[in-house]
Parts: C-alpha cells; sequence; structure tokens
C-alpha cells in the first residue's frame, strides 16, 4: 500500500507536470483542435524548439529568454507550413486525408533524422540559474525548474484564452474552425485567419521547446513519446477546447505521476497512450469538446 | 393511396441545438413531394434522418410498412431509398460507369456485363452516356448532378431524395435535371426534392412541405403554399 | 491466367536462387527486402485502397515476431506454425484497433495505431518470459529442409509470403472488396448511400493488413536468432511501411511491390556504405516529395509519361 504522504507528493509533482503537459500542446489544441489540420509533425517541432533553445543559449542567454526569442521565428515557419500545406493538400480536395497525414509523419522524421545527425542521439540539456536547486515547503521539494515551467504554463494558456476570446482575431480563429462561411460574410479571410492560428500554434511550440528543455534534458527521438502526451491531451479536452487543455493537462500529469512512483518510470509512456485510446474508445469527443 | 413513407414525430437535437422538433410527414408511394424551407430550417437534417446518415434521432421512421428507425444508411439503400447529396460527393477516383457499378455491386450484387449495360441505359437517359469512362473528377457542374442522381438510380430505389441538385445550375441545366426528374418519376418513383429553386418546385411538386426552425409550417399544394404567410414570413423574416 | 504463371515463375526463380552457390549477404539482404515487400502490400490494403493510414506497422510486425517466440519457446512450434499465430494474433490486433477507432476520422485511427505500439512495447518490455527490455537469445532448429544454410531457407519463405500477400492484395483489388474500399476512401458518405456497408469494409481491410503486417514479422526473431523490443518496435518500419506504397503508387498492387524493391534496396546500399539514420532520411524525403509533387506515385508519373509520348 502506497503512503498518503508519497500519494500527495506524487499528485504535487503531477500538478505541476500536467500544466507542463498543456502548454506543450496548446499548439496542438489550435492547429488541430481548432483548424482541423493533421498536424503530427507538432511534437518534432516542439523538440526542434528545444534544441534551437540549446543552441542559442550556449550564448549565455538565459533559456527563457531563448523561447522568447525564438517565438518569431517559428511565427514565421508555422505560417510557411501552413501556407504550403493549404496550396498543396486543401486546396486540391480528394484524398487532402492520406497525403496530409503522410506529409507531416515525413516531416517529423526528416526533422527527427536531422537533429539526429547535426547534433547526435545524446541528450542535451541547458543550465540556468533555476535549474539544479529546489524549493523546500515543509518535508516537499519543488524543483525551481518544474515552478518556472508551470509559471510559463499558466502564463501562456491564460494569454491563449484571453486572445481567443477578447480579439476579433482570436475569436475568428475559434470561429474559422466552426463555419467558415459566416466568416467569409463577415469581410474576414478564412485562409489568412488559418494561417495566423497555425503561426501562433507553432510560436507557441517555441516557448514550450524551450520549457521541455528546462524541465529536463532532450534528445531527438523525444517526439515519438510526445505524440502521445499531447494528442492524449487535446483529444481529452475535446477539439476545440482551450481551457480544456489545462484540465486534461492535469489529469495526465496526475496520473502519469501516480504510475511512475508506483510502477515505475518505465511504464509512463504507457499512460498517455493508454488514456488516449481509452478516450477514443468510449468518449471521443472529449471531456469538454464540440 | 399508399404510404411509402412515414415520419413520426421525429426530434433530432445537436447537443443542445435542437435541428427537428418534431416531424411528421406521410408521403405516398409514386408522389413528388417538395420540401422547402430557409437556411437553417432542418431539411437536409431531415433527410439525413431518413437516409439514415444520422441514426440517432427520437421518434420512429417506417418505409414501406418497415420500422428502419435503427438500421444504418447502407441497409436503407438496399430498402430502396436512395438520395444524391447537396455537394456533388463523386468517387473521383474512378470513371462514371465505375461510379454507377458500385451501388449495382453492392445493392444489387452483381457487377457484370449485364449491369454495365444497365448503366450505360442510365446514363443516356441523363445524357451522360458519352462520358461513361472518363473519370468523374473531370466532369462539369451540372454532369456532377446527373451522375449524383444517375448513381442513386443505379442502386434501384423505390424513394430517392434529390438534395438541392440544381444549386447553382444555370436556367437551361435546371430545365435538364427538371425532365430527368420527371423521367424518373413516370417509372414509378416516389421523389422528395429539396430546392430553393421557387419555379422548379412550384413546376415539380404535386405537394410541398415547408419547414422553419425545425418544425413544419406549412403543407399544400404549390399555389396555396407560395400564398401562405407563414411561408413568406419564414423566408422574408418579419 | 497470366499473373498466376508469373508468380509461379517467380517462386521457381526465387527457389533456384536459394540452391545456387552465391554469395550469402544476397540472402541476408533479400530477406530484409522481401519483408518490406510484404510490409509495404500489407499496409497499402487499408492505406492506399481505404484511405485509413496506419502509423503503428511496428506493433503488428512485433505481434507477429513474439507469437513466433512464444510458440518456439513454450512448445518447439515450426516455422509454419510460427507464422500462422503471428498472422492469426496480428490480425485479432487490426480487428480491435479497428473496432475501437475505424468509426471515428481517419487521424484518430492513426493516433491509436501509433498508441498500440507504445502500450503493447511497455508490456513486452516487462514480460520476463520473452526476455523483457534486454530482450532473448534463440537457437535455430536445426530443419533446413532442402537448403545449405538457415538463412537460405528464411529467405525462400520470406519469397513465399511476398508472393502470397501481392496475390492476395490483387485478388482483393479486382474483388467486391476493393471496389468497395476504394468507395470508402473517395467518399465514405457516399459509399454508405450507394449500400456499401463501411464499417464491415473497413475492419475487413484492418484485420487482413494487420495479419499481413505479423506474417511478415514472425519470421524474424528465427532470422536474427535473437529478439528484443526497442529494434522490434522501432517507428522507423511505419515510414517505410507506408512510404514504400506512396512512392510505388497506392492505387495497384504493384505499386507497393515497386516502392519496397527500390526503397529496400536504396536502403540497403545505404545502410552498408553510409550511416543507418541516413536511410531513413532518404525514405522521409523521397516520401514527402512524392506526396507534394507526385501523389500517384511512380505508377502515376509512367500513366502521365505514356500518355504524353502519345
Amino acid at each position: 500500500m502506497i503512503s498518503l504522504d508519497l500519494l500527495f507528493e506524487a499528485v504535487l509533482f503531477g500538478i505541476l507536470l500536467g500544466c507542463f503537459y498543456a502548454a506543450v500542446s496548446l499548439g496542438l489544441s489550435v492547429a488541430f483542435g481548432l483548424l482541423d489540420v493533421p498536424y503530427v509533425a507538432h511534437p518534432a517541432l516542439l523538440i526542434l524548439g528545444s534544441y534551437f533553445t540549446f543552441l542559442l543559449s550556449k550564448t549565455g542567454i538565459d533559456p527563457i529568454i531563448c523561447g522568447l526569442l525564438l517565438m518569431p521565428v517559428f511565427y514565421v515557419i508555422g505560417i510557411a507550413l501552413y501556407r504550403f500545406y493549404y496550396e498543396t493538400f486543401e486546396r486540391r480536395s480528394s484524398d487532402t486525408g492520406v497525403r496530409g497525414l503522410a506529409f507531416f509523419f515525413g516531416i517529423a522524421f526528416i526533422i527527427e533524422v536531422c537533429l539526429i545527425l547535426v547534433f547526435g542521439v545524446d541528450q542535451r540539456t541547458v543550465s540556468a540559474t533555476y535549474i539544479g536547486s529546489s524549493l523546500e515547503i515543509g518535508e516537499y521539494r519543488f524543483p525551481y525548474r518544474m515552478l518556472v515551467a508551470f509559471g510559463i504554463a499558466i502564463f501562456l494558456t491564460t494569454l491563449l484564452t484571453l486572445y481567443f476570446s477578447k480579439t476579433f482575431n482570436g475569436r475568428a480563429i475559434k470561429a474559422v474552425g466552426q463555419d467558415e462561411g459566416a466568416l467569409r460574410l463577415m469581410g474576414a479571410n478564412p485562409v489568412k485567419i488559418k494561417q495566423l492560428a497555425f503561426g501562433i500554434a507553432t510560436a507557441v511550440n517555441a516557448l514550450a521547446g524551450a520549457m521541455l528543455i528546462i524541465v529536463g534534458p532532450v534528445e531527438p527521438a523525444m517526439d515519438r513519446i510526445y505524440i502521445g502526451r499531447t494528442f492524449c491531451v487535446v483529444v481529452l479536452a475535446g477539439l476545440g477546447s482551450m481551457s480544456g487543455t489545462l484540465v486534461a493537462g492535469l489529469i495526465l500529469g496526475i496520473a502519469e505521476s501516480i504510475v511512475m512512483m508506483t510502477l515505475g518510470a518505465s511504464w509512463a509512456p504507457a499512460v498517455s497512450f493508454g488514456l488516449l485510446l481509452l478516450m477514443l474508445g468510449i468518449r471521443p469527443q472529449g471531456l469538454f469538446g464540440r | 393511396m399508399e404510404t411509402i413513407l412515414e415520419v413520426n414525430n421525429v426530434v433530432k437535437q445537436f447537443g443542445g441545438f435542437t435541428a427537428l422538433s418534431g416531424v411528421n410527414v406521410n408521403v405516398h408511394k409514386g408522389e413528388r413531394l417538395g420540401l422547402i424551407g430557409p437556411n437553417g430550417s432542418g431539411k437536409t437534417t431531415l433527410i439525413n434522418c431518413i437516409s439514415g446518415a444520422f441514426t440517432d434521432y427520437e421518434g420512429a421512421i417506417h418505409f414501406n410498412g418497415q420500422d428502419i428507425s435503427k438500421l444504418k444508411a447502407h441497409e436503407r439503400t438496399k430498402r430502396g431509398i436512395a438520395r444524391s447529396f447537396q455537394i456533388p460527393r463523386p468517387f473521383s477516383s474512378m470513371t462514371v460507369m465505375e461510379n454507377l457499378l458500385v451501388p449495382f455491386a453492392f445493392v444489387g450484387g452483381k457487377d457484370g456485363p449485364e449491369q454495365q449495360a444497365e448503366a450505360m441505359e442510365i446514363l443516356r437517359g441523363m445524357g451522360l452516356a458519352d462520358k461513361a469512362f472518363v473519370q468523374s473528377n473531370q466532369l462539369s457542374q451540372v454532369e456532377l448532378r446527373k451522375m449524383e442522381l444517375a448513381r442513386a438510380m443505379a442502386a434501384k430505389p423505390k424513394l430517392l431524395i434529390s438534395d438541392e441538385a440544381m444549386a447553382g445550375l444555370s436556367g437551361n441545366e435546371v430545365d435538364e435535371v427538371l425532365e430527368i426528374l420527371f423521367d424518373l418519376n413516370k417509372l414509378g418513383i416516389t421523389i422528395i426534392m429539396i430546392e430553393h429553386i421557387m419555379q422548379a418546385v412550384m413546376k415539380f411538386s404535386e405537394r410541398v412541405i415547408c419547414l422553419d426552425a425545425g418544425k413544419i409550417i406549412c403543407e399544400g399544394t404549390p399555389e396555396n403554399i407560395v400564398k401562405n404567410p407563414d411561408v413568406q414570413r419564414a423566408y422574408l423574416g418579419d | 491466367m497470366k499473373y498466376s504463371i508469373y508468380a509461379f515463375i517467380a517462386l521457381l526463380g526465387f527457389l533456384g536462387l536459394s540452391l545456387m552457390n552465391v554469395n550469402e549477404y544476397i540472402f541476408f539482404a533479400g530477406f530484409v527486402i522481401l519483408q518490406f515487400v510484404v510490409l509495404a502490400t500489407a499496409w497499402n490494403i487499408l492505406g492506399g485502397y481505404a484511405g485509413y493510414v496506419n502509423f503503428g506497422v511496428p506493433a503488428f510486425i512485433a505481434v507477429g515476431a513474439y507469437t513466433a517466440v512464444v510458440l518456439f519457446k513454450s512448445i518447439s512450434a515450426p516455422l509454419v506454425v510460427q507464422i500462422i499465430g503471428g498472422g492469426i494474433l496480428a490480425g485479432l490486433l487490426g480487428l480491435t484497433v479497428g473496432l475501437l477507432t475505424l468509426k471515428l476520422r481517419g487521424i484518430f485511427f492513426s493516433i491509436a495505431t501509433v498508441a498500440v505500439v507504445f502500450i503493447l512495447e511497455t508490456v513486452v518490455m516487462n514480460w520476463r518470459y520473452v526476455g523483457g527490455a534486454t530482450g532473448l537469445q534463440l537457437t535455430r532448429p536445426q530443419d533446413l529442409w532442402i537448403f545449405d544454410t538457415y538463412t537460405r531457407m528464411l529467405f525462400f519463405v520470406m519469397a513465399v509470403l511476398a508472393i502470397g500477400s501481392v496475390s492476395i492484395a490483387r485478388y482483393i483489388q479486382d474483388s467486391f472488396l476493393g471496389r468497395g474500399l476504394r468507395a470508402v476512401r473517395d467518399s465514405e458518405e457516399a459509399a454508405e448511400c450507394s449500400g456499401v456497408p463501411t464499417l464491415k469494409i473497413k475492419l475487413i481491410a484492418c484485420t487482413i493488413s494487420g495479419a499481413l503486417m505479423g506474417i511478415a514479422g514472425a519470421p524474424m526473431p528465427m532470422y536474427l536468432s535473437y529478439i528484443e523490443p526497442t529494434a522490434t518496435f522501432n517507428l522507423n518500419y511505419s515510414i517505410s511501411a507506408l512510404g514504400m506504397p506512396i512512392i510505388g503508387g497506392t492505387s495497384h498492387w504493384i505499386g507497393p511491390v515497386i516502392g519496397a524493391l527500390l526503397l529496400a534496396t536504396i536502403q540497403q546500399v545505404v545502410t552498408v556504405t553510409v550511416s543507418n539514420e541516413l536511410n531513413v532520411l532518404v525514405v522521409g524525403v523521397l516520401l514527402v516529395l512524392f506526396v507534394v509533387l507526385a501523389p500517384d506515385g511512380i505508377l502515376g508519373l509512367i500513366k502521365k509519361w505514356k500518355q504524353s509520348s502519345k
């Protein structure tokens, strides 16, 4: 039997982990949840963000700042990627399903292999003042790097939720997934809106990637397990639900934390993928989905 | 008159939104029924419930005396209900002939030379015979609409639902499609026509039903429907 | 009738080759290439014909391989039984995943297939009987039938499996099932309304596809005399199994064969001369290029070239 103390600690750690998972999945929530793009390359771009952060941080800049600096770069990458996807696949209807999926899968693999060729398979880390030490409250230790990630996660989630509900462009993005026709009547260009959304989603990946390498070491093949974590969060939340992403992330984080404590770290990958399959089987629209 | 389709108190909800709130329709065998209503009134939802695209509605639907409410779409097609789609959905990797051979194979059970000859007959009747071996993604809009109807015919239906088959077509093209629908009706097929083109509905229908906000607000002959104040209000607003 | 003659000649050819006095390496490499013919053909039955993209190819290969290991270890089952067992269980996996997700949109099926890979890998890693994370050494039986080495025999077995799977794919393509799958791929809604029992047809394709992948995986433990989870569950199999049919051409059974023969051979050359990672890069880049520029694959390019030279 597990002691209540250990369980509590696992839950606390799970909350931190969960917020981190939520933030890391926000980009996918927008790209796939709202825009319906089969963006299986999202985790690969996340890892790419981590590696760019790693490179940039070698100049001495704090990793968080690196992430912020990379956001405009990734924004442009996101716009270019969506533009390309749209022109090549969405425009010419017929059979987009297979080709779009295969395209992003191929991109993910290319990114992963290029990272291996350039950086090798070893893990990479960054260093900062807050990495390595922990905050001690009573008997519990909270690693500072987790708290930092937690803070960034809350910041990002709040920012995006506000953006999507308060700004014109943000609301347009939410609408374009549901009713393109109405949007066109309002004078907005659906393609430009989707482009903007994809750019934002990818920019978020830059900061999320920085968070990833702050929280722990990164290696090129990590995109594979993050397919599970990010899609689990997005499916659990329900497509199109931003705030649901946070709740879903928490559920996953706590579940993974408890499993890791009881069964060991080797069972961690199975949690996200298992939860994903469970949701697909019993409630595919997620907890809060439309 | 024999009833071929009975729609009994059908209610369909999407989450919190009620698309159909208790629709009752009896369609007679061999009838030409027009279904009109402003956008969002529930016409396509009703059709989807009848054709089996939706099976999670309340109420009952009987076809030829049998309760089909629990049957999936392909089973209803085998019983004799065929439909065309508002936005044509051709099997774009196949030729026109191959498109027709799908229902022949899955509804009729055979797709040999006999069925190919039958398919050619159907295509001839629609003026598509010369396009039989053209890949369907090369067809023009009106040709696609006709192929939709031809494919529905290949399923040997007793009831055909034409969902806005004339939308976006020119005057001549509308007449072409209208003539096809008349010809099909002469063969004994009951036809439900959903259209926004009022002249076509008036010309074609023996009886017209008007839907608004998920309810039937009026039912009658074309002349009476046009004069009905509720119908006018639904279309033009207060 | 013509196809069966070609198939028979090919069978004789492979038999003859395995009995000839040539470099043993041909059979090592040939086994892998033929394995990819089976995998690509299997993938295409669901991916090319029906339009559902399976990213979790290694899960099915692994079910085949590990079933073979269990059968071999527990009852010293002969190779044929291992292969049949692997095929049956992998087929069941296909059916299960299909029942769970084929009612949903295509991308959910694809993600579910990735999930199966990780879940099964985690289970196997914790299963001592088949070696867990460290793997298991296996001693090959002495039964070589008419061949000089065990590898030659495995090569011929894989050739039989390859010809068999291609024949199955060809049969499906020309049957009602193939017609229905194509209709589902082009427009699932219109297929339903044309009388096609879409869910049933998708499940059949998924089961057959999975079973064939399991059959491709079953001889692997004997080929390597060893099995361990990381290599068996490697997602690299997915990019190859999906790249080869897309590059070769997905609408006809010969597309995956062309894609597999071409790409697997290139992969062997690249792995030996340059590096292992590079061969995945080659497939990835070619896949993206073809998906963007030549979606109908090599078959499509050939068709276009024939039409323009008329």
